[in-house]
Formats: C-alpha cells, structure tokens, sequence
C-alpha cells in the first residue's frame, strides 16, 4: 500500500459528500464578515446549495465499493443511501428553520454553518471503516449538536438543555472510546475489517475483552439513537432544545448513529452475530415498550414527540437486530420514511408554536383545525403516519422491518413491535382529536402557512403519502443499500 | 363488464374528493353526487352479477394483477377478483349504500356539515368496496384501515357532544386491536408461504404446506394454517364486534343514526364475516380444525351475551346495536360449524333488514326527538309507514315464514345440526331470545298508549319512507334465493377451493326454529301487552331477578372490568415508567449538581482551613524559625564553630548508636 500524505482524488471522491458541506458551512462562517443583512440572507442558501451539491459525489460514485485514505472510510450502497437521508433531512431543516430562528430571535448565519457542520459528522459516521473514524466523526457531530441545544441561549431551558445533552453526551463517549480500547486490546486493530480477520482467524471471537468492548460500544452509540436505557436524556433535551435543533436531531443524530451501528456490528462484529442479536433483541423490545408507554402520559406535544423518536428508535432497532440484508434495507427505508413524518411533524409544531417555545402543549392545538386547515390536515396524516396506519410510509416502514424480524424467526419481536404500535395509536390519535374535533380557544387567532415552511410542510405531508401508496421505488433503493464486507 | 370491476370503488372515491374540495358548489350541496356515484357502482355490480347469474355454475372467477411494489425477490400485487362472494359483498353494500344515502338527504337537512357527511359516507363506501375487491392481503388491510378510518370520523361526526367524541376513539382503538391480529396473522401467511396474494394463499398446496407446517407456540404445537386463521379472526372479532372486543359497537350508536345504519349494522361490521369468508380454505384446513371451533364457539357465546343485554336496554338504537353484535355471532356461528354458505346466506339477509330497522330508528328519533323507548308508545298511529316497514323487518329478523331471516337462519340452525349439537341448541336459545327483544321493542315502541304527551310524533318526509320501503321490500324476498330444493345462493357461491357439505332441508329443524320465534313473539306479548306485565314488575323486586337485571343492564360490567384490568394499569405503568424516567434523568442532574456544590464546599473548607492553615503554618514556622535562627546568627565566629563542632558530635552519635 502506498501511504501518501497527499490526498489523491479517489480519496477525496469516497468522503465527498461530507466535504462539500463541511466546505459551505466554512463559506458560511467567511460570508459572515460581509454586512449582517446580506449574510443572513445568504446563509441559508449557501447551506441549501451545499446540501444540494452534495448529491453529485453521492451520484459519481453510486452503490459501488471503494476505500479510501488506506482503508479508513468506505463508500457503498449503504454509505450513500444514508448521506442521501441525511442530505434530506438537512434540507428540510433549512426549510422550517428560516421562518423560526428569526421568530425566536435566533437569527445568526452560525445556525446554519453548525447544521452543515453536524451533517457532515454525520454523513462520515456512514463512511467509517475505522472505530477511531467512528469516534471522530461522532464527536464532530456530538459538538455541533451541544452547541445548537444551547443556540437559544437566553433562554434557561435551552442552556440546561444543552449542558444536559454534553455531560450526558461526553459520559456516551468515554464508554465508546473504552469499547474501542478493549477491542483493540481483543483483536489487536481498531479497523473494522481488521477485527473483522482477527475474529475470523484467531478466533477471538470467544475473547471477553472483545465482546466487552462491543458491548461498550454499542453502548455510545445506542446513547446517540436514544435506545432504552440510554434514552434518558431524550425528553429532557428535546424539550428544552430549540424546536428546528430537535427537530434535526431527532432524525439526523439518529440516522447517523444507526449507520455507524450497522456497520460496525455487521461487519466488523458480523461472525460472532450469535453473541450480540439476543442483546439486540432485549433493547429493541424495551425501547418500543418503554418509549410508546410513556408517551401515553405525556401532555406536551415536544416531550410527546421526543418519547415518539425512542419508540420509532426501538423499530428500527428491530430491522438491526434482525441482523439480514433485509434487515438493513428496511433500516434505510424506515429511516427515509421517518424522516418526512417526523420532521413534516415537527414543522407543524414549529408553526402552531408561539415566540418563546410556547404554545406546545397538547391542548393548544384544540381546533388548529379552524385556525389553519392545511397544517391540520398534514398533522393528521404525519400522526396517522407515525402511529403506522396505512396508506402511508409509516405503515409500510413497520411491514418491512417487521416481515425483516420475521425473516430472522423473531416472532416475539414482532408481536412485541405490533402490540406497542397499538398503544402509539392512543397518544397520536389523540392529537388528531383535539385538532379536529374541538373548538379553539376564543382569543386563538388563525395561523398562516407562508414561504418555505409552507413548501416544507406540503412537501413532507406528499412524501408521507407517496411512500405508502408508491414504495415501490424507494424499496428498490433500499435494496441495494448493501454493507460491504471488508 | 367484470373487467371493470376496478370502478366500483373508484367512483364512490372520486365523489368523496369532489366533495371535499366543492362541497356545497355542488348540486344538492354534494348529496346528488355521493348517490350518482353510488347508483353508477350499484349499476355496474348488477351488470356483472347479472352477467355471472346467466353463467351459472361455470363462471369462472376473474382475477386481475399488477405489481405494485417491487419487494425483496418477490413483488407485491395489488389487484381485484370477481367472484362469486365478491358480488354478494358489491350487491349488498352498494344496495344500502344507497339506500342510507338517499334517506340521509332528509335525516341530516340542515346540519352545518352536510357536504361533509356525504363524502365521508362515499369514502367510507370506496374503502369498503375495496376490501370487498381486492385480492392481496395486504390491500385488504389497507382498505380495512381505511374503513376504521372513516367510521372513527362518522362516529365522532358530531364531535361537539363529548359522548361522540369518546365513542370514536373507543370504536378506533378497539377495533384496532383486532388489528394487530390480522396484521399478525398476515404476516405469518407472509412467512409461511412468501406470498400475499389470495390466489396463491387460499390454493390446496399453499394450504396444505401450511397445514402440515406445526409450530409451538408456548406450551401448544399448532399448524401454521391454525395460527394464521386465528389471527384473522381476531381482526374479524375485532371489526365484527364479537365477544369479547364488542364493546365499541352499542356506544358508536353515538354516530348519526343513517350512519348506524351503513356501518354498524349492514356493511362495516360484516367486513369481520366477510374476511372469515374470504380466507376460509385457510379456517376449513381440516375438519373441525381449531380454528372453525374458536370461530363457532366464539359466536355462540356473542350471540348469547348480546341477546341478553339486549332484553335490558331502553335506548331503541341501543338494542338495534346488541341485536347486530347478536347477529354477527350467528354468522360466526355459521361459518365456524362449516356453513360457508349459511354464514353469507345470513350476512346478505341481515345487512337488508337490519339496515331497515336502523333507518326505521332514525325516523322514529326524527319523529320524536327521543331514543328512549320508556317516552314513546303508540306511534302507530302517527308514522304508519316506519311502524309497517319496521314490523315486516323484524319479522324477517325474529325469523317468520317466509321473510328473509328465516331462510338463512334456518340454513345456519341446519348445518349445525349435523355439525355440532351444543351450536345448534345456542342457535335455537339465541333464536328465541330474538324474537323476544325484538317485539318487545316493537311494543313498547309503536304499540299501547303514548306515555309522554310532550311528544308530538309526525311521519318523516318521502325521502326517508321510500328507502324504508325499499328496504321492507329486500327483507320480504333476500331469502328466497336460497329456497330448500333449489338454492341458486349455494350454487352461486360454490367454489373449488372449498368440499361443502350439503344438508338437505328438514322440516323438523324449520319447525323448531318457527315454534321458538314464535314463543318469543307470544311471551313478549304476554309480558308487556297484557296483565301479566304487573306480576312481571313485581317478580323484578326480587333481590336475586335485581340483581341479574342490573348485571345484564351494566352489560356484564365488561367495559368496568376492561378499565381495571387493562386501561387503568396501563396508566399506572405509564406514569410509573415516565416518573423513573424524570427521576433518573433530573436525578442524574442534580447530583452532578449536588455533588459539584458539596465538593466546592469541602475544597471550601479545605482552602480555608487546610490550604490556608498550611500556608499560614508555613508562615508563622518560617517566621517563627526565622526569629530563632536570627538569634543565631550572632556574628560571633567561635559560636559557628561552636555549631558544627555539635554537629560533627551528633553524627559521631548517630554513627555510633548504629554500629553498636
């Protein structure tokens, strides 16, 4: 192997996506010398043309195999189709961010530069073929992440919040960085397809220190996706965040933390899959059980939608633990599917909230219906998606990771998995209720839908239902989204 | 014409988008386009009936698919198949569709959402003319979902009353629970077989590889066939009302009343029959398999329970309700004791009368603006044609030669018989109690004095009379289709699928079961037209009758006892869970928090008496020392010498002691 200090295009094309939105988060900062006004301004267009550029390396180098930078990233079809979910989902936060930050007085280029900056940790984590690529990419975007939970900072929620999610955050990290100790005290390498040999070859796969540091690791990274037990920060966090930095997480940091899970632990920990899926299997069951119970009780709509996101974690924990390739396309596909419904969701409450993150409990949305009929409608449909009612991309998600579980003969998981959707239906029905079947209060005036957050709104609400009347073609890019073995 | 079959449900959907984006631009504010869309789909299953009568008993099903979405190896389908069952399903729902339609354009005139009524009414429609249609189980549930759907937003369509507004959400979660075992069973077809698709599930290879696949399940070993079938009927039980998720049904009566009548009576709860019906090569793997069993005896005990309830209630809508969940029990009863065609024969019967009877209901209410029945009596007089039609339909339901309900609930009687005896004795018990709530409900409605004189009962307009009429008319005839001798229903419905057994008609079973409609009749007669009525309050008094009456009035407390044991501990844990969570979390917090206080504290402390202690130490010895050893340096050669002479002594000393 030739180790060169300079990058060579090949390099460069596997990391590609990533570096072009770390680039325009960089213009971002730089634009920020010109006049305030025109830099504002200008902010979220850079963030979106970069996002949008993004797609051009991910199209280059499409569902093929390569390395790059002596083994330490990859790019596959699973890589790409998560940079691609990510992508979205960036643009879609631009989309409801604009009209908020200027609301909460939030309104400085440094939000979309962080977002731009936390996207591309989180595109990296997709490409690690190393456990110190991993740790450096969840810490590119853990930081990004700490500092937009604070970016409200006036506000005590938002720094409580923000303190909440590093010291909590910094605790997940030490567990990863020890979990990647171990294991290289187990294997003797920290690349996955190094450890992927050791295990293979040395039969280091009945080595407690190994299985150890995968338990570790799957412990930081489990913190990232909000997996019961390590869920707890959730609510608080979610709640005290600024609704568009939750709204973003909720979707982004989970994304990126399912990628690197499913890399690392199927190729890197693919022979010893025995040893990890029943572990797998407790925590998927007590995320769905956990995350939906609670959220029974929950009377505020973010602290509501925050149990909802470790719920939705625990399916997707089930395509994982399912550890098969439709396992794996059905964690993309659902992904994708969350992705519109969760954030088209977390538009709404965007739009309902008032100056002030007031205006979220539950019963301030009663008649949102007569307030502003376009968001109650589309609320109703990302509820109705949410709790996997058909025709829509939520109901499709949960039968493609479920009949997943079911190629995998986890029958329990399954039952599991459809009894808990049940009980999501009574917290999310229960929003569609007070929206359409009560009165406003009587000084509630009527909400208008304008510029981007309208197009966000329409546009996730159409995804939602074009996903579950057409997946046909989504479930084909989810089927090529294959994990290359090292 | 079967070809486009495709139609049928697309016209009522195409109506209900109209609507919803039109609504009262339109003519008759929406209304005459939900009925043309329906009379267009109504139109266009008699052609294909027509067209599969004059074939006789070679029509050949058709089926038609398409891929919809590619899926793993394999692809899912969606498609439709005109069968025979199929046009029974069209003909009966289109037919009340229709008929609700119309009558709701004089029950709803006036209310502030009109145009909304009907397109919900018309989705509601395409959904369940969907399921009817579709041939891949996954557009099943689709449309099943839809359904659900729609009858939530006609249940709660009057949602300003907090009653309305709770039954839908009833009627949605619970029968949403019957989802999950539809879901489930679906997805143990999709397992066991790797196909969706009906045609492929329900052929004899797919059935017998799913018959001969066991399983355990916990302590039973049962055939994949068994846990799949079980799975559906706990969709159907949910849906179809049975024991023991039949709970949502008599509150969603909260819903307006020709809303009742479309789907809680004719064509919504029938979805549950109708996918028992549907799949039931799948129930019929082998004689007297489990799951026939589940269904039968499941049915028996629904038809019992509801019957009772039925002989306490006095909301007229309410009994209307318990007599449907009755109802559907016999059907179940039918099919589970292997009436294929007994069970359908009942489920078309059933779907006119019942329709009939609800629609009677919503005249009676419009007439007098009450659902008590304690405040009515004698309305003969005043709505002559709502009393006829209502009678001629309860006649049919309580089982009179030769109306509609005694054709097909001899048929279910029959195949009993030779099936299992303790169905059959339920059937003829269930029968019984039929004709008696029935009448009573006739008497104390239209017969005797008026008992309120506050109520000024007046006939409803044409409108609402002509779809009773039509209805009355359906009750007469539906069942002479399926006439002893010549039963052109069982040789319509016949299949290759499935080996029917045939009963020949015995006139012994159809004398049982008259003489026990009759004796129901005669003693509610006795019981509430006569003296009698007053020896029967008295006996009431008895602690022993009170307290059965109150038992069977509270419908055997199973909406108290589904809130202690489920709704209310689900509570409880979901507090419970969400206090640990604050606790851990804010515990966590805090402590950090705690702890960074207590240790400030102590390295408070310890500054200001350890740290500053030892630093003034230093310096008072420093100085202390410094005053000592100032006196030493006197300046004085001789005492230095002195000094180290002392010191040369001590290490002398010292040396010496360690030698020696």
């Amino acid at each position: 192997m030739n180790h060169s200090f300079v990058p060579k295009a090949a390099d460069m094309l596997v990391v590609g996506p990533e570096t072009i939105v770390a680039a325009a988060a960089m213009l971002i900062l730089l634009a920020e010398l010109m006049p305030a006004r025109i830099s504002k301004a200008a902010a979220p267009w850079i963030a979106a043309l970069g996002l949008l550029a993004s797609f051009i390396p991910m199209t280059t180098t499409g569902i093929s195999v390569r390395t790059g930078f002596s083994g330490m990233v990859v790019t596959d079809g699973f890589a790409v189709l998560m940079k691609a979910v990510l992508a979205v989902t960036g643009l879609l936060t631009i989309g409801f961010s604009t009209h908020y930050i200027k609301r909460e007085d939030l309104d400085r280029a440094e939000y979309y530069a962080l977002v731009l900056f936390a996207i591309s940790g989180m595109m990296l984590m997709a490409s690690s073929a190393n456990l110190i690529m991993v740790f450096l990419s969840l810490e590119i975007l853990s930081i990004s992440l700490y500092v937009l939970s604070g970016f409200a900072r006036t506000q005590p929620r938002s720094q409580e919040a923000s303190l909440k999610y590093f010291l909590l955050g910094s605790f997940a990290s030490a567990f990863l960085l020890y979990g990647i100790a171990l294991v290289y005290g187990g294997a003797g390498t920290i690349s996955l397809a190094g450890i992927a040999n050791a295990i293979a070859s040395e039969g280091a796969a009945r080595n407690p220190v190994l299985l150890a540091g995968a338990g570790l690791i799957a412990v930081g990274l489990g913190f990232k996706v909000a997996a019961v037990p390590f869920q707890m920060w959730t609510p608080d966090v979610y709640e005290g965040a600024p609704s568009s930095v939750t709204a973003f997480m909720s979707v982004g940091a989970k994304a990126a933390g399912f990628a690197a899970l499913a890399r690392v632990f199927l190729t890197a920990f693919g022979d010893i899959k025995v040893d990890w899926m029943p572990a797998l299997w407790a925590v998927a069951a007590l995320t769905m059980i956990v995350g939906n119970v609670v959220a029974v009780a929950q009377t505020d709509i973010k602290r509501m939608l925050a149990y909802s996101s470790i719920a939705h974690a625990g399916y997707i924990l089930v395509g994982l633990a399912a550890a098969n390739q439709a396992g794996v396309s059905a964690l993309v596909f659902y992904l994708a599917a969350y992705l519109f419904m969760n954030l088209g969701a977390w538009a709404v409450v965007i739009l309902a909230g008032r100056r002030g993150e007031a205006g979220t409990e539950i019963d301030s949305y009663n008649g949102l219906f007569w307030r502003n009929p376009g968001a109650a409608a589309a609320m109703g449909v990302f509820m109705f998606a949410l709790a996997g009612l058909p025709p829509t991309g939520g109901f499709m998600a949960k039968f493609y990771v479920f009949s997943a579980a079911l190629q995998a003969n986890m029958v329990g998981l399954v039952v599991i998995g459809a009894l808990t959707s049940l009980v999501s239906v009574y917290y999310y029905a229960r929003v569609t209720v007070v929206m359409f079947m009560r009165d406003p209060e009587p000084d509630a005036a009527p909400i208008s839908t304008r510029g981007l957050l309208g197009v966000t709104l329409a546009v996730t609400a159409a995804a939602t239902i074009y996903l579950g009347v057409l997946p046909g073609q989504l479930f084909q890019l989810a089927g090529l989204a294959q994990i290359a073995r090292p | 014409m079967s070809e486009y079959a495709w139609l049928i449900p697309l016209i009522p959907f195409l109506a209900f988008v109209a609507i919803i984006f039109a609504g009262r631009r339109l003519p008759g504010h929406g209304a005459y386009v939900a009925i043309a869309g329906m009379s267009a789909s109504l139109l266009i299953s008699l052609v294909i009936a027509a067209g599969a009568i004059t074939h006789g008993g070679h029509f050949e099903p058709v089926v038609r698919t398409a891929a919809w979405i590619p899926y793993g190896y394999s692809t899912l389908n969606v498609g439709f198949t005109v069968d025979a069952l199929a046009i029974v399903m069209l003909i009966v729902v289109t037919v009340v569709a229709l008929m609700v339609q119309v009558y709701s354009i004089g029950y709803m005139h006036g209310d502030a959402r009109y145009p909304r009524f009907f397109a919900f009414l018309s989705m509601f429609s395409a959904a369940m003319l969907g399921l009817v249609l579709a041939n891949n189980l996954l557009v099943i549930y689709i449309c099943w979902e839809l359904v659900g759907l729609c009858s939530y937003l006609l249940i709660g369509f009057w949602f300003e009353r907090p009653t309305a507004m709770r039954a839908a959400k009833k009627a949605f979660l619970v029968t949403r629970v019957g989802d999950v075992g539809l879901f489930l069973g679906m997805l143990t077809i999709y397992m066991g077989i790797g196909s969706l698709d009906l045609q492929t599930v329900l052929s004899h290879e797919s059935v017998s590889t799913m018959a001969k696949t066991i399983v355990s399940v916990g302590p039973w070993a049962l055939p994949l066939a068994a846990l799949a079938s079980l799975g559906i009927f706990w969709g159907a039980v949910g849906k179809s009302a049975q024991f023991p998720l039949h709970v949502w049904l008599p509150d969603a009566m909260e819903g307006p009343t020709p809303v009742s009548a479309l789907i809680h009576a004719a064509t919504m709860v029938a979805a549950g029959v109708y996918l028992v019906a549907r799949t039931y090569p799948l129930f019929a793997y082998s004689d007297h398999s489990i799951s026939l069993n589940v269904v039968a005896y499941t049915g028996a005990i629904t038809a019992l329970m509801a019957a009772t309830i039925g002989f306490t209630q006095y909301d007229i809508k309410r009994v209307l309700a318990y007599s449907t969940i009755s109802q559907l029990g016999f059907m179940m009863m039918g099919l589970g004791v292997g009436g294929y065609v007994a069970g359908m024969f009942h489920l078309m019967t059933h779907a006119f009368f019942k329709a009939n009877l609800f629609l009677g209901s919503g005249s009676v209410i419009h007439g007098t603006g009450t659902q008590d029945i304690r405040e009515m009596g004698g309305l003969k007089k005043h709505m002559p044609r709502t009393f006829w039609t209502f009678i001629i339909a309860t006649a049919a339901l309580a089982g009179i030669f030769p109306l509609a309900g005694f054709w097909s609930k001899d048929e279910i009687l029959l195949t009993a018989f030779h099936a299992d005896k303790t169905i059959f004795y339920a059937g003829v018990i269930g029968a019984f109690m039929t004709a008696f709530y029935m009448s009573r409900l006739c008497i104390l409605t239209f017969l005797g004095e008026p008992r309120d004189e506050h109520i000024h009962a007046h006939e409803s307009p044409r409108v609402m009379t002509v779809p009773l009429i039509v209805l009355a008319f359906l009750a007469v005839v539906a069942g002479w289709v399926g006439l002893p001798g010549k039963n052109l229903f069982a040789e319509f419905l016949h299949t290759d699928l499935l080996h029917l057994e045939h009963h020949a008609f015995s006139l012994g079973i159809a004398a049982v079961g008259t003489a026990v409609a009759l004796f129901g009749v005669l003693l509610a007669y006795i019981v509430y037209m006569t003296p009698a009525s007053r020896t029967v309050a008295a006996l009431g008094q008895i602690s022993v009758f009170r307290f059965i009456h109150s038992l069977v009035y509270n419908k055997y407390w199973l909406d108290e006892i589904y809130g202690v044991i489920i709704i209310r501990p689900l509570f409880a844990v979901t507090r419970w869970m969400f206090a640990i969570d604050r606790w851990i979390i804010d515990g966590t917090v805090n402590a950090v928090g705690w702890l960074t206080v207590a240790i400030s504290r102590v390295q408070g402390w310890v500054d200001k008496w350890i740290v500053d202690g030892l630093v003034n130490l230093i310096g008072i010895v420093t100085r202390g020392a410094g005053l000592i050893l100032r006196r030493t340096q006197t300046g004085v050669a001789q005492q230095y010498a002195m000094v180290m002479l002392l010191g040369l002594l001590a290490l002398v000393y010292f040396y010496l002691i360690r030698a020696g």
